[in-house]
């Protein structure tokens, strides 16, 4: 760890003042509705970027009627641009966790597992130590705290392939197979890991819990939007003065990113990795949060010297190889539209069927099994409409 | 493979599997090791794993194949992955890509004949606020420049 | 006993409680299909829905004998509410629901999925073994495709391997549907094919992309009959077979097996279960070939063989007490699963008969006896069989398999390939009179002919075993052992042998006690068991690696489905029932070659020359 990481971090809700261990021993003193309750007034959403509300997969998973359950802390962490997590796994591994422990504690399971994607593959040591400290602090292990919850976590490194972030697609690497997205219903509330209703949540999810449990949803809800309560870690790369992780209130403005992090002459920011959206400053006004640019966090900046195509290029390759290559649009759209993208820079191509392209780009939001199909045309679709002018204008 | 080569890889491969469990769920993290020790998975290995895993050789070849990291041919003693995204792209990995590739007398996807070093593209590594970065075997190197990764890969045994 | 289809949790649908009553609240659901007020069962899928109600959804991934897959999303379909469309293949209805099944946005979707498979799928239909028996082509069509949308690829980017005798894979016109994969590995068990790679270079591969002839396939064809075009279809001999035709000095002789006629009409439009036993032969002997003789001859020597080996088991067994006898016997006369043994259970090949199959058989006794009653050199006989299997043509290439001197079978014909052939020679089959195999093997009984259905040799061997050892008939109504029948995936039953046969005195009071499986994934559940202990007391076993026995083999016609496997079954049984010889040891023709050729008895000197075979360990690791 360099120094930059050691600076004490700040934010209102993640970054906030906590005692380690605290909401572990609180939670176990309530009654398993009381935190799903807790929980639901927070309004606390899942992280990873689909926003599927917390309680709700926690009250599914705590219903469902099975020998035995499964907490999976998603930490592949692949969006092109994001980092929170590794920082998150780093710096606050007490949160994630704790969180853990208090989502097996409510759902009913006796087993963590936590999916490190392989390029973080250098703090599976330190995480590894980490847990055997909450073990002999029996905050891990059989009666946790003097109760009668017994609870465990390991951790599963991943091998490389960006699909394994969708939730089913990680179950089916989880259980030694190709990280190939399943067909949703059933959803991993009903059968997940090993067919068990399996709770899979984002790293930042899971670390928002302890403070919720420790500091109330009343407070939780003091932070944000009516509609996106709490904060947002962002992770902020590419052209500013400061990049790193941040921790900001929903409702934040792109206008206020590009301040906090010193970016000068942006001409656009890429929201949400290479599957969200790309917008131009005339969209700087909007905010993140569920309701206008909902987000996993990453906050690409790029500035006027930048070109947009190599950027859409960039992405589009991306797609193209980390496809799982199950099914049909997502297998060969991509590959169709990265044709697109090189025609274009090519200076070879006629606008109808750039055109034809978007349209394919919005089937496949739609006929895609998974997320990864559904949102690879994104990047497509808005830079080659917000940045018409640039692209085309220079054919 | 010599039968000797297979013989260790036996012992080794029963070894983990005794350790790790016979269930499909293994699976990975077997690879894991035996890539660890290995450096990639060769043939005979991978039809051990599945008769240990009662599962069939393909597929176990199937899941090597879908994952970046999982290797069923010969790779290199040590990996040097140079980050491909967009970030680091515009911060210059595609110079120090070049510098890598010139500097070794190889493409990326190859591995020099002494069998030193592997080149690889990976996507993003999620290090794009400490740009560009490559990761040497378990290792990140954060803002590294055109020397430094060269003076990285030249330590390289 | 009974197996079930083994599922990738992947592919498991979703656990959907049996409701207490079925018309109590919650067991029926309101749906609104196309606008249509439909009530139906709690958990039923889509496309289930769909079909019950006459409202055609396309698919390509989805196939009834397989697990759900949901990859190839042709048959999206609109559900209100939802962003994205869902795959009725893969969406079980729990909730009251709106469908639309053909909305603007499921067209235009449907049709980019499909301009989109027709940009990587190389090559013209026309030049296809496939042309007009191709989903791809029919979705193509139902979808409006009329021009290449996204391009199309001019350049093949895969070689095609012919490696094997029995199955060839050209990937070029693969759509990555998978169903070969679970066929291989869900259905089968065998686990030849496997995706490999990602994205775009996903493609179907073997173990390490090796030829398939080098890998554990066992030939059984499976994965053919699902594939939904023609990237997978069978090593095609006809070439050679015309050529032997047109050759003057060569004498060709045809046998043909029972369920290829129970299917071949499918091939000319009619409907399953169509039998064309007398029009085929005229058919044969139209198109040149010399002789038509009826592999259910060498099935009723087959039964004398295997049903002679199993007395003489049972006699070391319970008279000498002998401890290396093994018990159940295994029936061997299916080449995919003699192979499955031979890979994956070497250790117990000393289970199966010895016995070759009948193709094998005739194969043996056209190219000695055949050729010095008609007096023609071996060396200018072309045996072909026609088959429902495409493991066949890798049997009667295996090595051993010349015991008559030359190779006793030179091509293994499939069903498909007949029918081309047929149709190559402007024939109508349907439209073509009847006419009768030609003599000195015409005449074959009943019990030869249901060796075609699972069951169908242990219900043969039954009669005849039973009859020899009792000098009564099985004490079954007409003969028919219903317990056989059927498409079960284990079945098994008992018979009590009493009042036996001075002969047989060891017998008496002995409950034979058999199993019948079909589809190699059921024979690896008996295996396991025999390994296991639990077929102590059994005594005899019939395996068939294709689901429903050789009626569902790998070279019937496309497509396949339990239904026309049954309606095939059922056109058999029905033949047999009129048959005036029902068992095989009252065959005349097997009487007379015991009388003038293998004198020395079923089992004798002679029978063991010619129509007994050896096993070759081969174990499952791939060098």
């Amino acid at each position: 760890m360099n120094n930059s990481d050691k600076i004490k971090r700040s934010g209102p809700v993640l970054f906030s003042e906590y005692e380690k261990g605290s909401s572990v021993k609180k939670a176990l003193e309530m009654e398993r509705e009381e935190i799903l309750f807790e929980i639901k007034d927070s309004g606390l959403k899942g992280r990873g970027g689909a926003g599927f509300p917390v309680s709700t997969k926690w009250m599914l998973t705590a219903a469902a009627n099975a020998e035995q359950k499964f907490i999976v802390c998603n930490a592949d962490e692949g969006e092109p641009g994001t980092f929170k997590d590794r920082v998150l796994l780093m710096e606050y591994p007490w949160l994630v966790f704790e969180g853990m422990i208090i989502a097996g504690y409510t759902v009913g399971a006796k087993n963590g597992i936590v999916y490190l994607r392989a390029e973080y593959s250098y703090l599976l040591e330190f995480l590894e130590d980490y847990i055997d400290d909450l073990r002999k602090e029996n905050l891990l292990g059989k009666n946790i705290c003097g109760r009668d919850f017994e609870f465990d976590i390991n951790i599963i490194l991943g091998a490389g392939a960006y699909v394994c972030g969708e939730e089913t697609a990680l179950i089916e690497s989880l259980e030694g197979h190709r990280g190939e997205p399943r067909n949703r219903p059933p959803f991993p509330v009903n059968t997940g890991y090993l067919g068990f209703p399996t709770s899979v949540n984002n790293v930042e999810t899971l670390s928002s819990v302890p403070h919720i449990i420790m500091k109330g949803s009343d407070w939780y809800n003091k932070f944000g939007t009516e509609k996106s309560s709490g904060s947002k870690l962002i992770s902020v790369s590419g052209d500013c003065n400061y990049p790193g992780v941040y921790e900001v209130s929903w409702g934040t403005t792109l206008n206020e990113i590009i301040e906090l992090t010193g970016a000068e002459n942006t001409k656009a920011m890429q929201i949400g990795g290479a599957s969200g959206v790309c917008l131009p400053a005339s969209e700087f006004h909007r905010t993140l949060a569920y309701e206008d640019i909902a987000t996993g966090g990453s906050i690409m900046i790029f500035n006027k010297d930048r070109s947009m195509l190599e950027v859409l290029k960039n992405f589009m390759e991306f797609f193209v190889e980390e496809s799982c290559g199950q099914c049909t649009p997502c297998r060969i759209g991509n590959v169709k539209l990265l044709e697109g993208v090189e025609m274009i820079e090519k200076k070879d191509y006629t606008p109808e069927y750039i055109d034809k392209l978007k349209d394919l780009g919005k089937t496949m939001q739609i006929a895609s099994k998974c997320g990864l199909g559904q949102t690879s045309p994104n990047p497509f679709i808005s830079i080659l409409e917000n940045f018409k002018d640039e692209i085309f204008s220079k054919n | 493979m010599c039968e000797t080569g297979k013989l260790l890889r036996n012992e080794f491969i029963g070894e983990l599997v005794k350790k790790m469990g016979n269930e499909r769920k293994s699976l990975l993290p077997i690879l894991q090791e035996i890539q660890k020790k290995y450096h990639y998975i060769d043939e005979h290995s991978q039809q051990v794993v599945a008769d240990l895993l009662n599962i069939h050789p393909v597929e176990v070849n199937s899941v090597i194949s879908f994952y970046a990291f999982l290797y069923d041919a010969p790779r290199g003693r040590n990996i040097v992955r140079v980050c491909k995204n967009i970030v680091c792209e515009f911060h210059g990995s595609k110079g120090i890509a070049k510098a890598l590739s010139d500097e070794l007398g190889i493409e990326f996807d190859q591995t020099t004949e002494d069998g030193r070093v592997t080149l690889e593209y990976a996507n993003c590594f999620g290090m794009c606020d400490k740009s560009p970065s490559i990761l040497i075997n378990d290792k990140i190197h954060e803002k590294v420049s055109k020397e430094t990764a060269l003076k990285l890969i030249r330590e390289l045994k | 006993m009974e197996k079930e289809l083994r599922s990738p949790v992947a592919q498991r649908p979703m656990n959907v409680e049996d409701p207490v009553s079925k018309t109590g609240i919650g067991a029926q659901i309101s749906v609104e299909l196309n606008g249509v007020k439909l009530k139906v069962d709690m958990g039923k899928s889509i496309l289930d829905v769909c079909r019950d109600n006459n409202v055609y959804i396309p698919t390509l991934c989805y196939h009834e004998d397989l697990c759900i897959a949901g990859n190839c999303r042709m048959c999206m379909v609109e559900v209100e509410g939802m962003r994205t469309l869902q795959a009725a293949c893969a969406f079980p209805i729990t909730s009251p629901i709106k469908i639309k099944t053909f909305s603007d946005k499921v067209r235009k979707a449907r049709k980019h999925t499909a301009d989109l498979l027709l940009s990587e799928h190389y090559g013209e239909c026309y030049s296809c073994v496939r042309n007009n028996n191709c989903e791809l082509q029919t979705i193509a069509r139902e979808c409006g495709v009329d021009s290449y949308e996204f391009g199309h690829v001019c350049e093949p980017r895969f070689e095609i391997d012919s490696s094997s005798h029995a199955v060839i894979r050209d990937m070029d016109k693969c759509i990555l549907c998978r169903r070969c994969v679970r066929t291989c590995i869900d259905l089968q068990e065998v686990g030849v094919l496997e995706a490999i790679n990602r994205g775009y270079d996903t493609k179907i591969s073997t173990f390490m992309d090796k030829p398939l002839a080098d890998v554990i396939c066992i030939n059984c064809g499976q994965c053919i009959n699902r594939c939904p075009t023609g990237a997978l279809h069978a090593n095609d001999p006809s070439d050679e077979i015309w050529k032997a035709i047109e050759d003057p000095t060569k004498h060709v002789v045809m046998q043909t097996a029972p369920s290829p006629r129970a299917a071949i009409g499918e091939e000319f439009g009619l409907p399953a279960g169509t039998s064309m036993t007398g029009q085929l032969n005229t058919a044969i002997k139209r198109m040149g070939f010399d002789m038509v003789f009826d592999t259910n001859f060498t099935a009723d020597l087959t039964i004398m063989e295997e049903g002679t080996e199993l007395l003489n088991r049972l006699k070391k067994a319970l008279v000498d007490k002998d401890e290396n006898v093994k018990l159940p016997q295994f029936t061997s006369c299916s080449p995919g699963w003699v192979k499955f043994i031979e890979h994956f259970y070497p250790e117990k090949l000393d289970y199966l008969s010895t016995a070759k199959s009948p193709q094998q058989m005739f194969g043996a006794v056209i190219k000695t006896f055949y050729a010095k009653e008609a007096g023609i050199d071996p060396k200018d006989i072309v045996t072909v069989a026609l088959m429902p299997c495409a493991a066949k043509k890798f049997e009667c290439n295996r090595p051993e398999m010349n015991s008559s001197g030359y190779k006793d079978v030179d091509y293994g014909l499939t069903t498909r390939e007949m029918a081309k052939m047929i149709r190559e020679a402007g024939l109508k089959l349907p439209d073509l009179p009847k006419t009768n195999f030609d003599e000195p093997f015409g005449d074959a009984s009943g019990a030869g002919l249901i060796f075609g259905a699972t069951g169908g040799v242990m219900e043969a061997a039954l009669r005849t075993v039973y009859e020899l050892v009792t000098g009564r008939p099985v004490p079954f109504e007409g003969l028919n052992i219903d317990v056989c029948r059927g498409m079960k995936g284990i079945k098994e039953a008992k018979v009590k042998l009493e009042n036996c046969k001075d002969e047989f005195s060891y017998l008496e009071g002995v409950e034979l006690k058999f199993i019948v499986a079909h589809g190699t994934a059921n024979a690896n559940h008996v295996m396991k068991m025999l390994i296991k202990g639990e077929l102590e007391g059994y005594h005899f076993v019939e395996i068939m690696a294709c689901p429903g026995g050789c009626i569902g083999g790998g070279g019937q016609p496309i497509p396949t489905s339990e239904l026309i496997r049954k309606l095939r079954a059922k056109a058999i049984y029905a033949e047999e029932s009129t048959m005036p010889v029902r068992k095989s040891h009252e065959n005349p023709r097997i009487k007379f070659i015991y009388n003038n050729f293998l004198t020395d008895g079923p089992g004798g000197k002679l029978s063991h020359e010619l129509l007994h075979t050896e096993y070759v360990k081969r174990g499952k690791y791939i060098e």
